[in-house]
């Protein structure tokens, strides 16, 4: 075993090498392919309206409730004296989904339509020119309501795509935290390398079909993370640099890593191929498209996969070693700096894949995508108990689940701020988190 | 390509709101963060609050602008408590976590449509300036040479900036050769030994998070004065520049963070008028993407400052417990 491992270890070096060759032709290969997006948007004043206007027979109603659904999340938006409502977005050429809240309405009214099973839910379409119009045919009539329940189970399923979509990310956080001692501030853009590298081989000067383009991202991502331990970690490691500093280091990196990727794809967001693809009834209120349907499955695929390895092999067993007790580890004869390495290469291989699962979440690609799960995926690690990688899968889901299910009672744009106070919470009462032992807080 | 007035920009920096502004939270961030040794990765959340103390105190209920400052200043001390009580007996890494956390909260909610009446949501909050500019005691005209040229009102807000800084550079000097800042400093030190002296180490450290607070509120402020509120200047890249400046400067120094914000924000102003000049000269780099690339190199700049120089231009390397 001992021969077999020094071997690999000789292999990985000399394969590291030509990874690192690989990741700069990646990148200068990113450069070209991709043109840079003409004028950068930026996060206030997003650029395209959806309008509409909502009256009874002639006369406005005001404060009428909608929701607009689609790229750069959701947005509430209720009528003004005169019936009208505007809702400012960040994308054209893609479709938004306005819900009319009938509860709003008055008494008696709703929308009526005879050829439609969800009168109050309307698609638009924005087309080249930036400007679309939504109206309802409201009159006297039966509401269209989803009960309760059914929205919950919607929900719920919604949230648990999210949170192992978080599980993915959150474990190499975890595992990284565990084994060095580093809060990764970076990790977020781990997950935005991803998506980003998958839309460059997508749609770049040469299109890669995307079934060869996410595994090849995948590859591409755990190479990056190889090569971030070769530049960078395992020089400071060697350094002594402190806990303090490696953190602050990893901020640098992040913001360095975060405006690289605006360099190139620019402030707007693009979409990876059949991002579009049509949601499909299931049950109930629940549908899912295919892209979600295969999303999920994946993601429990590779948790299995990946829980099973952390279980069962040597490097797993390892793994877990040195996050328990790094020096008696080393003591016991375990290679602790061959074993940090695979963990970047795997944390950063799982993140990759987090991002194209959560480019198809969103959806899109944007420059700073990652950075605003972030603290989401720290909140996931913390709440299943930092350094635990099993944690923080259960941390993972529970935060989906929060996310999403929390925004049945609480505004849609306060729900990531929901699972950040949990997060909070759980560091004052509970700093172990769920699965963590009482000492790591020391 | 104009030279002379890309230098005129970056002199003008100097004086600029943004960069006192910088300046104050920095030295609020080296109290809190260099003196005392608390991580604190909410200063933006600080900022935010005063700032939207101010603006909100004075749309909303009329208060003399004194009096809105006032309140922007008592918003954030109380922030502090309310986050410090609980949190502060939290090791390093984990206070950073939840004070950031606690930052992003404070600009969600900010940002939410569900308060746009109070906070104006996404657009944030104008129109509050009347108060502070009818206090104005320069007479109208155009004062100043070179780069410095501003109107009384330009005039009036600067002025007001650099008294504050003024004050509380001061004022953090003595705290700091006075007995409580030995205190503090030994905090960060050993917390145990102070402990065994009987000093009660978690009040120390409340009160440094307190009056580091305050100074990021009187930034925050300052800011407020000159333009509009708005959340989308409150989030976490504001609180890891500021960190960029205070290493730049020295973290446990009185005048490092002033001297950092200084050079930050010129070099600043300085790249983001140079570098789209030069894109005109470099055919593979758009105008958008030559201002993007200050922003790398500010990234960039922060991880070789904390491998190779964590102690900043002033500080000694004997002051830094989170360096080993």
């Amino acid at each position: 075993m001992e021969t077999s491992r020094s071997a690999l270890r000789a292999r990985l070096s000399r394969a590291s090498g030509a990874l690192m060759l690989a990741v700069a032709a990646a990148l200068a290969l990113f450069s070209f392919v991709i043109a840079p997006a003409g004028a950068a948007t930026t996060d206030d004043g997003d650029p395209y309206r959806v309008s509409g206007n909502v009256q009874l027979d002639g006369n406005p109603l005001e404060g009428v409730e909608l929701t607009v659904d689609g790229p750069g999340g959701s947005q509430e938006v209720a009528t003004d004296a005169n019936g009208q409502w505007v809702v400012m977005v960040p994308e054209k050429n893609t479709t938004y989904t306005v819900t009319l809240n009938e509860d709003t309405l008055p008494e008696g009214i709703a929308v009526v339509d005879e050829t439609d099973d969800t009168p109050n839910v309307k698609e638009a379409e924005m087309g080249p020119g930036g400007r679309v119009t939504v109206n309802f045919f409201i009159g006297e009539g039966e509401r269209h309501v989803t009960s309760f329940v059914d929205q919950l189970v919607q929900r719920l399923v919604n949230g648990v795509n999210f949170g192992l979509m978080l599980a993915l990310a959150a474990v190499g956080l975890s595992l990284v935290y565990g084994t060095t001692g580093i809060s990764n501030f970076a990790h977020s853009e781990l997950v935005t390398f991803g998506a980003v590298v998958t839309s460059a081989l997508a749609s770049g000067l040469l299109p890669v079909p995307i079934w060869l383009a996410i595994p090849a991202a995948i590859i591409i991502s755990a190479a990056f993370g190889l090569a971030l331990d070769v530049i960078l970690w395992r020089p400071l490691r060697r350094k002594g640099v402190g806990v303090v500093q490696l953190m602050i280091v990893s901020i640098g990196l992040s913001l360095a890593l975060r405006y690289i990727y605006q360099f190139f794809i620019g402030g707007g967001t693009t979409q990876l191929p059949f991002a579009d693809a049509p949601k499909i009834p299931l049950f109930g209120a629940v549908s899912l498209s295919v892209i979600d349907m295969v999303s999920i499955g994946i993601s429990i695929v590779v948790i299995v996969g990946f829980a099973l390895w952390l279980t069962y092999s040597r490097l797993g067993k390892a793994t877990r070693a040195i996050s328990d007790n790094p020096s008696l580890a080393a003591a016991s004869g375990i290679d602790v700096d061959f074993v940090v390495r695979i963990v970047w290469v795997v944390g950063a291989g799982l993140a990759g894949l987090a991002g194209i699962l959560y480019a198809y979440y969103r959806p899109g690609i944007k420059w700073d995508m990652g950075a605003q799960i972030l603290l989401l995926i720290f909140a996931a690690v913390t709440l299943g108990g930092l350094g635990t990688a099993f944690g923080a899968l259960v941390g993972a889901l529970i935060i989906g689940v929060i996310v999403e299910v929390s925004s049945l009672w609480i505004p849609a744009d306060l729900r990531f701020a929901g699972a950040l106070v949990v997060l909070i919470l759980i560091l004052l009462f509970r700093p172990q988190g769920i699965l963590g032992r009482r000492e790591r807080i020391g | 390509m104009d030279f002379l007035q890309i230098l005129s920009n970056a002199g003008a920096s100097l004086l600029a709101p943004a960069t006192l502004a910088y300046a104050l939270a920095a030295l609020g961030l080296a109290v809190q963060f260099g003196f005392t040794g608390l991580l604190n990765m909410g200063v933006a959340g600080f900022m935010a609050i005063g700032a939207y103390g101010y603006a909100i105190s004075i749309l909303q209920f009329d208060f003399p602008w004194w009096l809105a400052a006032l309140t922007g200043l008592a918003a954030s001390a109380v922030f502090a408590l309310i986050l410090g009580i609980p949190a502060l007996r939290l090791r390093g890494d984990y206070l950073a976590i939840v004070t950031i956390a606690a930052a992003e909260v404070v600009r969600l909610l900010f940002l939410t449509s569900a308060f746009d009446d109070v906070t104006g949501s996404a657009d944030g909050l104008s129109g509050y300036h009347e108060s502070f500019r009818g206090a104005n005691p320069i007479p109208p005209g155009t004062y100043g040479f070179g780069p410095w040229t501003y109107n009384q009102t330009d005039w009036w807000v600067r002025i007001m900036g650099l008294i504050v800084l003024a004050l509380g550079v001061v004022a953090v000097w003595r705290l700091m050769s006075s007995p409580w800042g030995r205190v503090i400093k030994g905090i960060r030190e050993d917390e145990d030994a102070v402990r065994s002296l009987g000093k009660n180490v978690f009040s120390y450290k409340l009160q440094a998070l307190v009056i580091g607070g305050l100074l990021m509120a009187a930034g925050g402020i300052v800011y407020a004065m000159e333009r509009n509120v708005n959340s989308g200047v409150y989030v976490t890249s504001t609180t890891f520049f500021i960190y960029t400046a205070l290493l730049l400067g020295g973290a446990a120094t009185v005048f490092g963070p002033l001297v950092g914000s200084l050079i930050f924000w010129v070099l600043q102003t300085l790249l983001s008028n140079l570098l789209p000049a030069l894109s005109q000269l470099l055919p593979f780099m758009t105008q958008i993407q030559a201002s993007t690339l200050r922003f790398i190199l500010t990234g960039v700049a922060l991880m070789l400052l904390v491998i190779f120089r964590p102690q900043g231009i002033f500080g000694n390397k004997k002051e830094l417990t989170f360096v080993k």
